[in-house]
Formats: structure tokens, C-alpha cells, sequence
């Protein structure tokens, strides 16, 4: 740049935000990291005490937490393949030419759940799976399927929480990969086509190569995303029944707010913040180094 | 293009498309019709598609149920948040999109990962933080913790605009002796006026959508609608048509600002994961 900035200059601009985001993101940080040191109980407040990492002992060692953790994991195996494979479907459709209002008017639906509020979502599954008076139920019953207890059966209400996460998210999907799609120069993508009739064979040698930032981006940001994941299984099971949906935010909501544990929570939620940035390096790592 | 090899597969595609928009919006369908429903006709098993609609269940909860009340509070801390994150973070979006100096890299990177930080993990220190600074239930608590979302959508977003704008603008108006913050002020801002309006509608959306921290932080004064909604499933006699009520009072704002920014929601959720 032709003039040169004083340093003042900079420090008005940029200071006001990086000083309100010093409070509000990395001041509570460390109180968490302080708090996670020390057993501090609501209910217990005369038992406070420094307890060192005994707290980071306990979690890495309890099974309720790895439990959490592996049905996270588990949501997140089962259910972004399939966003990743029916996103790609309606990008791919959405992305051939013709039927321009058509497609516009399905571009506009597959913003609404991606935009709805996460907590309506919840409730929105409890009415519409419930196992008398859902709307699920009743369709299931055209094609000759036996009403299905979603909510009350451990197994079933993990399905439907996944069944759920799949509506809500694959929209996204769709519509970050068919941003990835238009990346495709139209000239490389005509002259495949005039190569070959095969789909799979233009998908796989033209069009993945500029897919592959789209992908890791929705692999990150599923991953950052199933990890924070509370207000949808929340609303809709409160992580029951039993413990069947009690994914790694609902746990440390739970131990927290209900439990009055903060100590605990804070480790735990120091754990999972630890975790959710070694996986989104790892991702960045393998696929960036892969394209090279 | 390739026309003519396409044009028989067009009538299945058509009804392809129309299959995924019934999928979206089925459930918003099914909602709005509960939430017309008494009752009684809501307890129906199998559900009803045809019935007599009424208004009932909207009166209920606006009046009677203080949902209106929580409304009132969304809006409050929306609106709050977002001017604060559009005045916080324009002047340093200009500043990540004009100048050069060391850090700025790790700097956009600090800003934008904030993304990654799950609210759970801030929510139980503030909650003891603003107990003891008496901000426990109130706006003011909810507003400022907001900001660690919408802050950075405002800067990931107006930096990119900030960045579109032609340098010269600045240059001309530096020879006629401008002070950089008029510059920014008078000229640059008003050109980012897309950027800011996308921005604030997406921090809009992101703040009204938030549950965790209204749910910690403001049980009571300053709950906000979708903490209200939750308290509806507690209990035995669970009212579907004044959830689904409250739920299409909630979701219905959203809906229109994500449609009015529709080209621009998917961006701002993949802040942070592309360049």
C-alpha cells in the first residue's frame, strides 16, 4: 500500500473488537481452564477447593464421558455420509441446466431448516414422531409399517435423532458442494461431457479435484458443528431416554447445569474444545496435503 | 448446451425437485397446521389433515403465556448484539481489508475460529461471571455473550466487501487529506452498505436461533423465545398446537430474513472452513 498506516491508526480500528472478544471469548476461557482446576460444586460451594488435574483424571478416565463422545462420533459417522451423498445428488441435479425456476424455487426450500431455529427443530420431531399422534407414524402406516416408538426407545430415538440431523443438514451440504460445483471452469466441464456419457467417470476425474475444499470445508464444519450439538436433542429427548442421545454438549450441559458441577463441566468442556481443534488440524493436514 | 440428450430426462427431474422441496418444507407445513389445531383435534391418532382452524392456540401463548413477553426479549438481544457486532466490527474488517502489519494473519484466523468454540464451554464461567457482576438474567449479559458469533460473521463478511472496494477511492481521498477514519467513515462504509446489511441479517438470524446461553444465562427476566418453547415440553400433558404456535412465532422471522439472504446464509455458515 502506497501510505504508509501509523500504528495508532491500526490500534483505533482493530481495538475496540479484539477487546470486546477478549472478554466475551477468551476471558470465560480461562476461567473455565482456572475452574476446571478446582472441585466447585453449586450446591457444595464450602467444598471448593484446588484439586489440580484431578478433574482432567476423572474425565479422561470416566466412561460416561468416552460414552458421550462415541455416540457423537457415531451421529457424525452415520450421518454425514449420507448428507455428504444426498447433498452431492441434489447439487449435481441442481447444477445441470434447464428448469431454471424450478431449481431457483428448490434452492430457496433448501435454505429453510438449515435457517430454523435448532430448539424448533427438537420440538418439531417430538410432534411429528411421536408414536400415537405423529404425522411420521401415519406415513409409515401407508406403506405398511408398524407404528415406531421414536422418542420413548433408546435405539429408536438415536435413529431419529440422526433421521433429523439428516434434514437439517443436508441442504447445507447440497448447497456448499454446489457452490464447490460452479468452481468447475465450464469449458473443462463441456468438454468431458463431449468425451464421455458417463456421469460417474466426469464426477470423478473433472468435477471431484474442485469439490475436495468444499468437502473438507463441510467435514470441518460438520465435525465442529455434531460436537456443539445440543439445542436439537435437547428439545427433543433431553439426551434420554436413559443416556441413548446424550451427545458431548448435552453431558456437559447436564454435569453443569444440573448436576452443578462446574468444575467438572469446565474440564470436560476443555477436553472436547482440545478436541475439536486437533480434528479440524488433522482435517486441514490430510486432505490439503493429499491435493498437492 | 447439451439439450437434446437432457430433455428426457427433464420430467424426472422435475419431479426430483419437487420431492426435495417437499422435504424441506413439509415439517414447516405440519407445524403451522398444529399449531391451528385445538387440543383435541391435535390428540387425534392418526393425525387429522382436514380440520376447522383456529387462532386459539396463538392468543394462548401470546397472552397468557408470556410468550409475546419473550419475543419482546429476542428482539431486544437481537437487535442489541447486532448493532454492537456491525459497530465493533466494520472499522476493523477495514482494517483486516486496508492495512498491512505483522500478525494479521493470526489475527483474521483468532477472529474467525470463534466459530469452533462450542457455547458450551463459555457459558458456565459467565454464568458464575455474571452472578457475580449481578448481570444473571438480563439482556445485557445475553447481548455481550452474543457477540462471540456475531462479531466475527460481521468481519468475515464486510472484510471480503471491504476488500471489493477500489483502493483508489482511498488514495484520491488521502491526497485530499482525509483522516483514514473519515475515509472509512464517508466513503468506504457507505460502498460496504451490502456487506453490512447481509452480515447483520445473518448475525440477526445466529442470535435469534441461540439456545444454550439464553437457556443458562436468562431463566427468567430476559428469556428469550426459544428458551420459552422449551419450557412448554416439561410437564405430562404436553400441548402440541400452543409448541407448534410458539414455534411458528419463532421461526417465522427467521424464515424471511434467511430467504432475503438466502445467497448468503450457506457463506456465512462456512465461516471459518473456506476461503
Amino acid at each position: 500500500m502506497s501510505f504508509p498506516v501509523r500504528r495508532r491508526t491500526i490500534a483505533a480500528f482493530l481495538g475496540p473488537a479484539v477487546f470486546a472478544l477478549v472478554i466475551v471469548g477468551i476471558a470465560p476461557l480461562l476461567f473455565a481452564v482456572w475452574k476446571s482446576l478446582h472441585y466447585f460444586n453449586l450446591t457444595k460451594l464450602a467444598q471448593q477447593r484446588f484439586v489440580g488435574l484431578d478433574n482432567y483424571i476423572f474425565v479422561l478416565t470416566d466412561p460416561v464421558f468416552w460414552q458421550a463422545m462415541g455416540r457423537t462420533a457415531l451421529l457424525f459417522a452415520v450421518a454425514v455420509p449420507v448428507q455428504i451423498a444426498l447433498g452431492l445428488m441434489i447439487a449435481l441435479v441442481l447444477h445441470r441446466p434447464g428448469l431454471t425456476f424450478w431449481k431457483t424455487l428448490t434452492r430457496l426450500s433448501l435454505v429453510l431448516p438449515m435457517a430454523t431455529t435448532y430448539a424448533v427443530v427438537g420440538l418439531l420431531a417430538q410432534v411429528m414422531l411421536n408414536q400415537k399422534y405423529g404425522v411420521v407414524n401415519q406415513m409409515l402406516g401407508w406403506i405398511g409399517i408398524d407404528a415406531i416408538n421414536f422418542i420413548g426407545d433408546p435405539t429408536n430415538a438415536f435413529i431419529a435423532v440422526i433421521l433429523w440431523d439428516i434434514w437439517q443438514w443436508t441442504p447445507f451440504v447440497a448447497l456448499v458442494l454446489l457452490a464447490g460445483l460452479s468452481t468447475v471452469p465450464p469449458e473443462i466441464e463441456e468438454a468431458a461431457q463431449l468425451e464421455t456419457k458417463s456421469h460417474w467417470t466426469v464426477l470423478r476425474h473433472v468435477q471431484l479435484p474442485f469439490l475436495i475444499p468444499s468437502l473438507v470445508a463441510v467435514l470441518i464444519l460438520r465435525t465442529a458443528d455434531t460436537l456443539k450439538l445440543f439445542d436439537m436433542p435437547f428439545t427433543m429427548t433431553r439426551g434420554g431416554p436413559g443416556s441413548a442421545t446424550e451427545f458431548i454438549a448435552v453431558l456437559i450441559e447436564r454435569v453443569g447445569n444440573r448436576q452443578f458441577d462446574i468444575g467438572l463441566a469446565s474440564a470436560q468442556s476443555i477436553i472436547m474444545l482440545a478436541i475439536t481443534i486437533a480434528l479440524a488440524r488433522a482435517y486441514i493436514r490430510f486432505f490439503y496435503r493429499e491435493v498437492r | 448446451m447439451a439439450a437434446p440428450i437432457q430433455r428426457r430426462n427433464l420430467a424426472g427431474e422435475a419431479i426430483l425437485l419437487t420431492l426435495i422441496c417437499l422435504f424441506c418444507i413439509f415439517p414447516f407445513y405440519w407445524m403451522v397446521t398444529t399449531s391451528l389445531k385445538t387440543q383435541v383435534v391435535a390428540l387425534e391418532s392418526p393425525p387429522v389433515w382436514w380440520f376447522t382452524p383456529t387462532l386459539a392456540n396463538y392468543w394462548e401463548v401470546l397472552f397468557e403465556d408470556k410468550v409475546g413477553v419473550a419475543l419482546i426479549n429476542s428482539i431486544i438481544v437481537a437487535v442489541c448484539t447486532t448493532s454492537l457486532a456491525v459497530i465493533l466490527g466494520t472499522p476493523a474488517a477495514y482494517a483486516l481489508a486496508r492495512f498491512e502489519f505483522r500478525g494479521k494473519t493470526d489475527l483474521w484466523f483468532w477472529f474467525i475460529t470463534n466459530r469452533f468454540v462450542s457455547p458450551v464451554v463459555l457459558a458456565f464461567p459467565v454464568f458464575l461471571i455474571s452472578r457475580e457482576l449481578g448481570l444473571r438474567d438480563t439482556h445485557l449479559a445475553l447481548i455481550l455473550m452474543y457477540l462471540t458469533f456475531t462479531l466475527p460473521i460481521v468481519i468475515w463478511i464486510c472484510t471480503d466487501q471491504f476488500r471489493s472496494i477500489p483502493r483508489e477511492l482511498d488514495e484520491a481521498a488521502m491526497l485530499e487529506g482525509a483522516s483514514q477514519f473519515r475515509i472509512f467513515r464517508s466513503i468506504c462504509l457507505p460502498l460496504a452498505m451490502p456487506g453490512v446489511a447481509v452480515s447483520s441479517i445473518l448475525a440477526f438470524i445466529f442470535s435469534w436461533n441461540e439456545l444454550l446461553f439464553a437457556y443458562i444465562l436468562a431463566p427468567k427476566n430476559a428469556k428469550t423465545a426459544p428458551a420459552m418453547a422449551v419450557t412448554f415440553m416439561e410437564g405430562y400433558d404436553v400441548p402440541y398446537g400452543k409448541i407448534m404456535a410458539t414455534s411458528t412465532l419463532i421461526v417465522i422471522p427467521v424464515l424471511i430474513f434467511a430467504l432475503l439472504a438466502s445467497k448468503h446464509l450457506v457463506r456465512g455458515l462456512t465461516m471459518g472452513a473456506v476461503k
